[in-house]
């Protein structure tokens, strides 16, 4: 038996196609220990199936996709090219070991998260989504369905697209890794990625404090004078011509009323809309250092917004 | 009959996908329109979803920070709307709040139960059986998909009265008070991700993007052309990526060349 020359294995459209369909439920098992692992794993049976045979090869290619992963899970698919690659080469006697495999996957998928979260969470969808939101809510049924088509186009044909992009370039990685596409590719988007992350966090992160800090009494007609605008409407008798003034002291940046209320949310405001979500994400990050666990600041952020509206100071 | 077996099968699509994340079905847009073809009053299913819509834009899962969960929120609110019940618009709003957060809370046990599961599959692995691999897959994803259904047939059996009273009995303060961090608990999902990407070099785009954010009124589109511009300018004058100039003869190898790089074609051809 040891004289019969191994045939080499190559993966084919069929096990391609099947990885890109199996890579629709990558997050099926999501779990807070190794999070995409399973799912991950569960994308690339068909080529672990079609590359090894024996009950052993097949034991230890499972377990060693089994290890932590976590990406967007768009993304997963250039990585998931790679990976199919990668195996494919090992298979047929090609000297990758584990730590290369793992390697690869956990060197991809922080880079490639930081440009998938944004871009299609953070942009795409909302952009996507305000679009045909507006067309349902003046009661179009067109708005769900151009949502739906539009959107699953764009996703299935990028994941097919970028999964044969990363096959393609496993192929040939071990040159690539020398400063070739791949690293541009990454380089690119992590630029975009970083920046798209900057304009997200003041965006979409609500953080309001109503707290008052200050409630001066405004000099006498420097302010608009609310009280008998009320007073002149319920009697009945305002002009125009008072209405025109009022509006205009409006106009000028008069203070409404007899006082001038500023909340916290105002002297934030003043120095950069925005600085608070910042100030928290910098809090975080100290904290991830500290190797505190994401699950432990979640809950805590959640007794911390509790506190807060308790308190009164945000809400 | 056939309604109320179509509600809850997109009860569950809405429950799977809202972990996939993939064809949208737990989306307010999609899931509501679905209810209310379902219960035979789609118009209004379609205005409650493009509501709902409008309030869900920002939420997304990033790493393990999980936003406020839409597919609970959609589905029940958009049966309350369109079903039986027949709650007016408004009321299916305020309470879809109340209901994204409870749906939150669902997931994120049915995540830690996943754990569990994973460790089943480490044992299949171990064997060698691929099949019980998948068979542990789906039984997850089984569970996401039963964690929107079950609460959708309780809320069908009990009518929207007990889920209103349910609803209103949550003190306020948790209530509004887990509102208010469901704001913000994004941070955690950008700082995971920021964590694994971050280099020296790249935190000056970040801080480029926080002021045009916070200051402009651009809108996300020109954000991102700005954005992929950025990334183009500095690939194309940063020396590390630019083999052919200055002392970039070594090293790259074949590969060096021009002809050798798809990326450097793409760029050549703008």
């Amino acid at each position: 038996m040891d004289e019969v020359v191994k045939n080499e294995v190559h993966l084919t459209q069929k096990e391609l196609r099947a990885t890109w369909w199996r890579s629709f439920f990558l997050q099926g098992s999501w779990n807070y220990e190794r999070m995409q692992n399973v799912g991950w794993a569960f994308a690339m049976i068909p080529a672990i199936k079609k590359l090894y045979s024996s009950k052993e090869d097949r034991a230890a290619a499972l377990k060693r996709h089994l290890e932590f992963f976590n990406t967007h899970p768009y993304v997963a698919s250039p990585i998931l090219g790679v990976e199919l690659a990668l195996e494919e080469q090992r298979a047929n006697g090609a000297d990758i070991d584990d730590e290369t495999i793992q390697g690869v996957k956990v060197g991809m998928m922080g880079p490639l998260a930081g440009v998938g979260d944004p871009i299609w969470w953070g942009t795409v969808r909302p952009v996507l989504g305000a679009f045909a939101a507006g067309m349902a809510q003046g009661g179009s049924i067109l708005g769900p369905i151009i949502f739906f088509v539009v959107w699953n186009i764009l996703r299935m044909g990028f994941l097919w697209y970028t999964q044969d992009l990363g096959y393609k370039q496993g192929t040939n990685i071990t040159q690539n890794l020398a400063g070739g596409a791949m690293q541009k590719i990454t380089m690119g988007a992590s630029i975009l990625g970083m920046f798209i992350m900057g304009v997200l966090v003041p965006r979409w992160t609500t953080m309001n404090f109503p707290l008052v800090v200050s409630k001066v009494k405004v000099q006498e007609g420097a302010g608009v004078d609310m009280s008998s605008l009320a007073s002149q409407i319920n009697g009945g008798h305002v002009s125009v011509s008072k209405l025109i003034e009022i509006v205009n002291q409006i106009k000028g940046g008069q203070t409404l009323g007899a006082y001038k209320i500023t909340t916290l949310q105002d002297t934030l405001n003043q120095l950069i809309p925005g600085l608070a979500p910042l100030l928290l994400l910098f809090l975080v990050l100290w904290l991830l250092r500290k190797r505190v666990s994401a699950i432990t600041i979640i809950f805590g952020l959640f007794a911390v917004g509790i506190l807060a509206y308790w308190l009164g100071i945000m809400g | 009959m056939i309604s109320a077996f179509f509600v809850i099968l997109i009860a569950f699509l809405a429950g799977v996908e809202g972990i996939l994340d993939e064809f949208q079905f737990h989306q307010p847009l999609v899931a509501a329109t679905l209810i209310g073809l379902a219960t035979g009053h789609l118009m209004e299913g379609v205005i409650l979803g493009g509501t709902l819509q409008m309030l869900a834009l920002g939420w997304m899962n990033i790493g393990a920070a999980i936003a406020p969960d839409a597919a609970l929120a959609s589905v029940v609110s958009a049966y309350l709307v369109t079903g039986p019940a027949q709650v007016d618009v408004k009321t299916g709003m305020a309470i879809a709040i109340p209901l994204a957060v409870a749906g939150q809370i669902l997931t994120i046990g049915v995540r830690t139960i996943t754990v569990a599961l994973a460790h089943i599959a480490d044992r299949e692995a171990e064997k060698g059986n691929v099949a019980g691999v998948e068979r542990v897959h789906w039984l997850a994803l089984v569970f996401q998909g039963l964690r929107i259904a079950i609460p959708t047939v309780i809320v069908m059996a009990v009518g929207a009265g007990p889920v209103n009273a349910a609803l209103n009995a949550i003190p306020e303060v948790i209530t509004k008070g887990l509102a208010v961090a469901g704001g913000f608990i994004v941070v955690v999902g950008y700082a995971m991700v920021i964590n694994m990407m971050a280099t020296a070099e790249l935190w000056p785009f970040f801080f480029l993007g926080f002021a045009l954010s916070a200051v402009t009124e651009l809108n996300l589109i020109a954000m991102g052309i700005i954005g992929l511009v950025l990334a183009l300018i500095y690939l194309q004058l940063s020396p590390k990526f630019n083999g052919g100039n200055g002392g970039g003869s070594n090293g790259g190898g074949s590969a060096g060349g021009s002809g050798g790089d798809p990326v450097d074609a793409i760029l050549n051809n703008y």
